[in-house]
C-alpha cells in the first residue's frame, strides 16, 4: 500500500509477501533440526521475525521454508543455576527487561534490552535472533562480549557451545554452521560488578545505534569494555581495557590516555545514521561519560544511561 | 491456503489465509478490522500495532499464520459497547486530528494502563516512542493519557 505512487491509489486488495513460502511450526526442537536437515540453507528459523520478515519482504532473504520456533517449549526456558543465567532463544527483549535477575546480575544487559526498537518490537524480537540477524549495529553484543556469554548450538547430531567472542565473523555473518540452531545463550554473573551501555542514535526512541559501548567494572577496578556500530562487527576493546587495567586511578588523564587509543579499537563507516569522523568524536565522548558513571553504578546510584547523552 | 482459527476482539474466528499473507493484511482485506494502519511496512511506525495475546505488537511483522490459536484485539474490540477511557479523553484533548496514528498509540496504551495504571510521563513516552505521529504532535496526546493516571494533565 505504502509503495503506490501519487496518483495511482487502487482499490486494496490481497496483498501478501512476494516471495512464497513454506511454513512449518514443529513442538520440538528434534523435528525443527530435521526439517532444517532436509531444506538446509533454503530454509529459516522464525522466532520474532521482526528482522526476518523485513528481509523477506525487502528480498534480502528467499526462503522456500520458514520453521517457526515458537512452539518449541524448551527454547523458552530462562534459567538460573550455578551464578549462570541461560535464555532460551524464544526469549524476548520485553521478557528480559522485566526479570530480576537481568536487573539485578546484568545490568549492562538490561541497559541494552532496553534500548532496542520499542516496546512493540520488544514483545517479539529474541536476544538469539539479535544475535543471528548479526548486523554491525547489533546493541546487545557490547553486553554479551563484555559478560562473555556463551552461545549453544545444537544439530541433529550434536551439541556446540561458542563463545559470543568467536561469534561473529562479519556483518551478518555468525560462525552458526548450515545445520544447526541456537538453543539459547548463557552468562555467567561477574561478583561485584556493575555496567553501562551507551547509545547514540539520531533521537531516542527506536532508532539504531549510531555508535554503542558497553563498559562493564568489578569492585577491583577491572574493566571490559565494548562496541557496535562502530566496527564490522561488535568487538571488545582490548587496548583500553589493557591501559585501565594496568593504570591507577581512573582520573582525567588516564580517561584522555583511553580516548587516544580509540582509533586503534573502531573502524567505522559513513552510512545513513552518521560520518564516520561523528563516529570517531563521539566515542571519546562516550567513552568519557561512560568511564564516570559506572564509577557511580558501582556506588550503588541509579544512573539513567540515556540521560547522558542528552536525551532528544 | 490453510485455514487458521484465532480469537479476534473476543470472538473465534477462522479464516483462509496463504502463508506468506501478513497478519496486518488479513485482518484489513479479509476481517474487516480497519483500524490498524499500513505505515512504513518495517516496524518502525507503529501504526499497525495491534494486542495479541495483550501485548502490543506490530501486525506488518507478523505472518497470519503465526497469529494461530491466538487473541488478537484492536481498537474495534476495547471499544465494543463504548469508547474507552482513554479514547474518550483523546477526544477531550483533541489528541488526533488525521487519526492514522491514533489506533496504534490508543493500543499501546491500553496495555500500559493495564499493567501499570500511574505511570509517570517518561513511562508513557517509553511506551509509545514507537508510534510516529506526524501531525497533531505528542503534548496533547501525552495530556489526554496523563489525564487517566490520577497525575492530571501536566
Amino acid at each position: 500500500m505504502s509503495h503506490y505512487g501519487l496518483g495511482t491509489l487502487k482499490k486494496e486488495e490481497n496483498m501478501a509477501l512476494a516471495h512464497t513460502f513454506d511454513y512449518q511450526r514443529p513442538s520440538t526442537l528434534i523435528e525443527a533440526l530435521q526439517l532444517k536437515a532436509k531444506y538446509k540453507d533454503k530454509a529459516l528459523f522464525l522466532a520474532g521475525g521482526t528482522d526476518l520478515i523485513v528481509n523477506i519482504r525487502e528480498g534480502m532473504l528467499k526462503p522456500d521454508l520458514l520453521i517457526d520456533i515458537k512452539g518449541i517449549g524448551e527454547l523458552l526456558k530462562l534459567n538460573w543455576e550455578k551464578e549462570t543465567l541461560f535464555i532460551g532463544s524464544n526469549v524476548t527483549f520485553a521478557q528480559l527487561i522485566e526479570n530480576e535477575l537481568v536487573q539485578k546480575h546484568f545490568i549492562l544487559l538490561h541497559d541494552a534490552c532496553k534500548t532496542i526498537g520499542s516496546t512493540g518490537i520488544r514483545a517479539r524480537a529474541t536476544l538469539t535472533g539479535n544475535i543471528c540477524s548479526a548486523v554491525p549495529s547489533l546493541d546487545s553484543a557490547p553486553a554479551l562480549l563484555c559478560y562473555e556469554a556463551t552461545v549453544h548450538c545444537a544439530s541433529p547430531e550434536s551439541q556446540r557451545e561458542i563463545p559470543v567472542t568467536e561469534w561473529f565473523l562479519a556483518p551478518r555473518k555468525t560462525a552458526l554452521q548450515e545445520d544447526e540452531i541456537v538453543t539459547g545463550i548463557s552468562l555467567k554473573r561477574i561478583p561485584d560488578s556493575s555496567g553501562i551501555y551507551l547509545k547514540l542514535g539520531r533521537y531516542s526512541g527506536e532508532d539504531l545505534a549510531q555508535a554503542g559501548w558497553g563498559i562493564l567494572m568489578t569492585a577491583d577496578k577491572q574493566y571490559r569494555l565494548a562496541h557496535c556500530a562502530l566496527s564490522p562487527i561488535p568487538k571488545r576493546a582490548y587496548y583500553i581495557e589493557h591501559l585501565l587495567n594496568n593504570s591507577n586511578p581512573l582520573n582525567a588523564d588516564l580517561i584522555e590516555k583511553a580516548i587516544a587509543l580509540i582509533p586503534s579499537e573502531i573502524n567505522p563507516i559513513t552510512d545513513i545514521r552518521a560520518t564516520q569522523e561523528f563516529r570517531m568524536y563521539i566515542s571519546g565522548i562516550m567513552l568519557k561519560r561512560g568511564l564516570t558513571a559506572i564509577q557511580e553504578r558501582i556506588s550503588g546510584k541509579y544512573i539513567e544511561p540515556r540521560k547522558l547523552l542528552g536525551d532528544v | 491456503m490453510k485455514e487458521i482459527s484465532l480469537i479476534l476482539n473476543n470472538e473465534p474466528r477462522n479464516v483462509q489465509v496463504e502463508t506468506n499473507e501478513i497478519l496486518l493484511d488479513v485482518l484489513r482485506n479479509k476481517l474487516g478490522i480497519k483500524s490498524p494502519k499500513c505505515g512504513c511496512e518495517r516496524g518502525d511506525c507503529g501504526t499497525c500495532t495491534v494486542l495479541l495475546d495483550g501485548k502490543a505488537v506490530r501486525s506488518c511483522l507478523i505472518l497470519a499464520v503465526e497469529a494461530e490459536n491466538h487473541n488478537i484485539t484492536t481498537l474495534e474490540g476495547i471499544s465494543k459497547e463504548k469508547l474507552s477511557a482513554l479514547q474518550e479523553a483523546f477526544i477531550e484533548f483533541n489528541s488526533f486530528q488525521c487519526g492514522y496514528c491514533a489506533p496504534g498509540i490508543i493500543l499501546a496504551v491500553t496495555e500500559l494502563l493495564e499493567k501499570n495504571p500511574h505511570p509517570s510521563l517518561e513511562e508513557i513516552k517509553e511506551s509509545i516512542a514507537g508510534n510516529l505521529c506526524r501531525c497533531t504532535g505528542y503534548t496533547p496526546i501525552f495530556d489526554a493519557i496523563m489525564s487517566l493516571t490520577g497525575k492530571g494533565a501536566k
